[in-house]
């Protein structure tokens, strides 16, 4: 399969890398990012690094676990984590709005300061729209790496629909600090006001009129005493934005892109490796979390189901002659992945009429009294040993197996498709555990499966994908 | 019933999807509905399989029994120029303004007045009356922006006028925040039975619930069957293999010995089946959670291909058996 030829995505290797200070975990939401960054916090640790994790919004079970769940926007050491190998875990989950005040308390005087704090137009951007998020992570960022107390930084990114927000937020609220409108807005209040309206174009003050007419005259005077506070910060914002962004391109950062083998999210994920490279920010590969795998795969799901049918037949009868025992199908070279040749033995030829309607129980066609069977999709109430409910049972055992070969041809469609456009990208494959992953043990676990790789992807025998 | 039905939840979780199901339910039989995008991504004209929805009304299906179902891609640029128009007559100034950045400041850097705007044409489209003196449309259904913003958002009406304390936009955002506030409107959730969509959505209408807004149904949705639980699953590992790798040979899979092809599925099969009963478990426990909510829950299936026309209709006749509509 032509997937194979992706390279594997070493994790190990890249945080066992002194070289490596910069961790970034992007991708669209709800992929796994947080999951991603702080498994690799615990692995990085638990192999000597002094790591430190900035999470964005972690879920809340996880939080509490990894003992970050106070907000107060510094990290802390977390507990728990085998320090044998000389390394330690900090972890912090990111405030945004005491990140966007500590910032202006450091680039204000104080009674600035206060003034901007106070103001309602303060207020309502930096508890948030669309940019502040991320823009306060890359401000984090850049705080934690000046600090230099770790030599390896995992950074987390805002949940958004769009993984390249956490590029392009930054600069747009930039650009709105640095625009042309905000400056006509403070003109007035910069030149002492209505006295300084003469110095402007009779356009310009129109406009302004019109704007206060329309947004109140309350707001507008206080979005312009925001801005004229903040002026004398706009030149911090750009540069300190400039100086993150800088920091991402520099060799010592790595991007880590995280997709669900979705359509939606390899979407993004593809946008997000160009923009990269347009970018000319290193990216070190593609995590695919949430991936489905199994022990079983040499069983197509047509074959599982096509058995599932022949054995509600079965039971719809009530007596089912006994053909268990056809020595035929002991032959140990009859077995094993590649055997669905159609044409190998007599049961096979059974199961090609049973065919009928896959998504349904019943067999049409074949036995009008099938239709009346009580489905044998319930669970056996009475697992009592007997023969009936042991065939229920592998009728169930048969379905649940069809539609997990059916999510993994799904998966690998979506997956193949990404390696096609993007070959030179390496992947890691993460396992869909059954459950959330809310402690330490399951980061354990994720990073296991991410450091496995190569011995985990290879021991997996090729599915036969119908 | 309500006449406002805003569709919120986390992201990725199908609100798009389910709003617009549920804007067609609500338009089988006669009714007339109107599906309104706040968010500027034109997933109501993917998921109906149309072009780029423009700033205007348009039919965009048919549902059983007559109905219509109508769609508006609000976009907050044409919404304040609309404002504008209308309060001020302002044609040309309107156009100047956009030059200098104003819109563009309005719609995406002052949060409020953009989702003013934004609700303030649903509102319009909920109490909008025809010649005939009867509402045009019977039924507004909203895909909301998500969890973490959905009570910020209906409530910065409020906010704004107490911002702007004069105005148009004043008068404006309290009358919006009349209907908002009423039994007119109903906020829906839409989760997945996982863990963060349901602590989610627990918060979420916590939150609303301290708002004063009011709340309707809590709709899950990618539901897969339940197969088989834990009970089952330990007995058939416990004392069936041997019948179950037996099984699986008359159905064709080959030996039942050991060695054989069939009693060599045995093990994996009930490994995949032990996740499945883990999945089970905690997805009762989700929805247990869910139950504690108190408000009424509507399930929908997983479609396993994905959502195209047919399995939107497929979700819309699914609400409609389960929702008292
Ligand atoms: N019942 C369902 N069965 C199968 N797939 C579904 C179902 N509901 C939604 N989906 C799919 O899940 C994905 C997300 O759905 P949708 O776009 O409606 O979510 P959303 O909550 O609006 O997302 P966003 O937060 O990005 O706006 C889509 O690909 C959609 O087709
Ligand atoms: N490999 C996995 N197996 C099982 N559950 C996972 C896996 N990766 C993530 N999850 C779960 O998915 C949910 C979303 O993960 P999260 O890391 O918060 O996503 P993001 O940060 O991308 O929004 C969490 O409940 C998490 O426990
Ligand atoms: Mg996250
Ligand atoms: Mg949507």
């Amino acid at each position: 399969m032509s997937m194979d030829m992706a390279p594997r995505l070493d994790t190990d290797a890249l945080l066992a890398d002194p070289e490596t200070r910069i961790v970034v975990c992007c991708g669209s939401g709800g992929v796994g990012k947080t999951t991603t960054a702080a498994a690799l916090g615990v692995r990085a640790a638990e192999r000597g690094r002094k790591a430190v994790v900035l999470t964005i919004d972690p879920a809340r079970r996880l939080a509490q676990s990894m003992g970050i769940d106070a907000l107060d926007n510094v990290p802390r050491r977390v507990e728990g984590i085998d320090g044998s190998a000389g390394g330690e875990l900090h972890a912090m989950m990111l405030d945004m709005k005491r990140t966007f005040d500590e910032f202006v308390e450091a680039h204000a005087d104080p009674e600035r300061a206060r003034a901007i704090l106070a103001n309602p137009f303060y207020q309502s951007l930096s508890a948030g729209f669309a940019g502040t998020q991320e823009y306060m992570a890359m401000e984090k960022l850049g705080q934690l790496r000046a600090r230099d107390e770790w030599d390896l930084i995992i950074v987390d990114t805002p949940p958004s629909r769009s993984a390249l927000d956490f590029l392009d937020a930054p600069k747009r609220l930039g650009s709105f600090l640095d625009g042309k409108f905000i400056k006509v807005l403070m003109a007035p209040a910069k030149v002492g006001g209505r006295a300084g309206m003469k110095f402007l174009n009779v356009g310009v003050s129109m406009m302004t009129g019109t704007v206060s007419k329309v947004l109140g005259g309350q707001l507008m005077r206080d979005v312009q005493t925001f801005a004229a506070a903040m002026d004398t910060m706009f030149g911090g914002f750009r540069t300190r934005a400039e100086a993150t962004y800088r920091l991402l391109q520099a060799p010592g950062t790595a991007f880590l892109v995280v997709a669900a083998p979705e359509r939606d999210a390899l979407r993004e994920a593809a946008y997000f490796v160009e923009r990269l490279a347009a970018d000319r920010m290193p990216l070190a590969g593609l995590v695919l979390n949430r991936v489905h795998g199994s022990g079983a795969a040499q069983l197509s799901a047509e074959r599982a189901l096509a058995a599932a049918e022949t054995l509600s037949l079965g039971l719809a009868e009530a007596s089912v002659a006994p053909t268990a025992d056809d020595p035929e199908n002991d032959d140990p070279e009859n077995d094993g992945p590649g055997n669905d040749d159609p044409e190998s033995d007599g049961p096979e030829n059974l199961v090609e009429g049973g065919i009928v309607d896959p998504g349904s129980g019943n067999a049409q066609g074949q036995n009008a009294s099938a239709a009346d069977d009580p489905p044998a999709a319930d669970a056996p109430s009475d697992p009592d040993g007997s023969p009936t409910s042991a065939e229920r049972l592998a009728v169930d055992l048969l379905r649940l197996h069809a539609e997990r070969m059916q999510v993994l041809a799904r998966e690998q469609r979506t997956h193949h498709r990404f390696t096609t456009l993007h070959p030179e990208v390496p992947v890691a494959e993460v396992a869909a555990l059954p459950g959330d992953v809310h402690d330490l043990s399951g980061l354990r676990a994720i990073g296991e499966r991410l450091a496995e790789q190569t011995e985990q992807q290879q021991a997996t025998p090729t599915p036969a994908v119908g | 019933m309500s006449r406002l039905h805003v569709v919120s939840g986390k992201g990725g979780t199908g609100k798009t999807t389910v709003a617009a199901a549920l804007a067609l339910a609500l338009a089988t039989d006669g009714r007339r509905t109107l599906l309104v995008e706040v968010e500027g991504r034109q997933g109501i004209a993917q998921l109906f399989e149309t072009g780029a929805l423009p700033y205007e009304e348009r039919k965009i299906a048919s549902a059983p029994g007559g109905g219509e179902v109508h769609a508006l891609a609000i976009d907050p640029e044409f919404a304040l120029l609309d404002y504008l128009h209308m309060f001020y007559k302002m044609g040309s100034a309107g156009r100047a303004l956009k030059k200098l950045g104003a819109i563009d400041f309005a719609t995406t850097i002052a949060p409020g007045l953009r989702d003013v705007l934004l609700t303030g044409k649903a509102c319009e489209a909920v109490r909008r009356k025809g010649k005939d003196g009867r509402f045009v449309y019977d039924f507004v259904v909203m895909d909301a922006p998500p969890t973490g913003r959905i009570t910020r958002f209906l409530n910065v009406n409020h906010e704004v006028a107490g911002l702007a304390r004069t105005g148009p936009i004043h008068n404006q955002a309290q009358a919006v925040m009349r209907v908002l506030k009423s039994p007119e409107t109903a906020v829906h959730m839409v989760t997945l039975l996982e863990e963060m969509p349901v602590q989610e959505t627990a918060d979420g209408i916590g939150e609303l619930r301290a708002d004063g807004l009011p709340t309707g149904a809590v709709i899950v949705n990618m539901v897969r069957p339940a197969i088989l639980d834990h009970a089952a699953v330990e007995a058939a590992a416990q004392g069936q293999r041997a019948a179950v790798a037996k099984a699986l040979s008359q159905a064709g899979l080959g030996g039942a010995r050991r060695g054989g092809l069939a009693e060599r599925l045995v093990d994996p099969l009930l490994e995949q089946a032990r996740e499945h009963a883990e999945r089970v478990a905690l997805e009762r426990a989700q929805r247990a959670e869910l139950t504690g909510l108190g408000l009424p829950l509507y399930e929908l299936e997983l479609l396993t291909d994905g959502v195209d026309l047919a399995g939107l209709y497929r979700l819309a006749a699914d609400l409609r058996k389960q929702w008292p509509m």
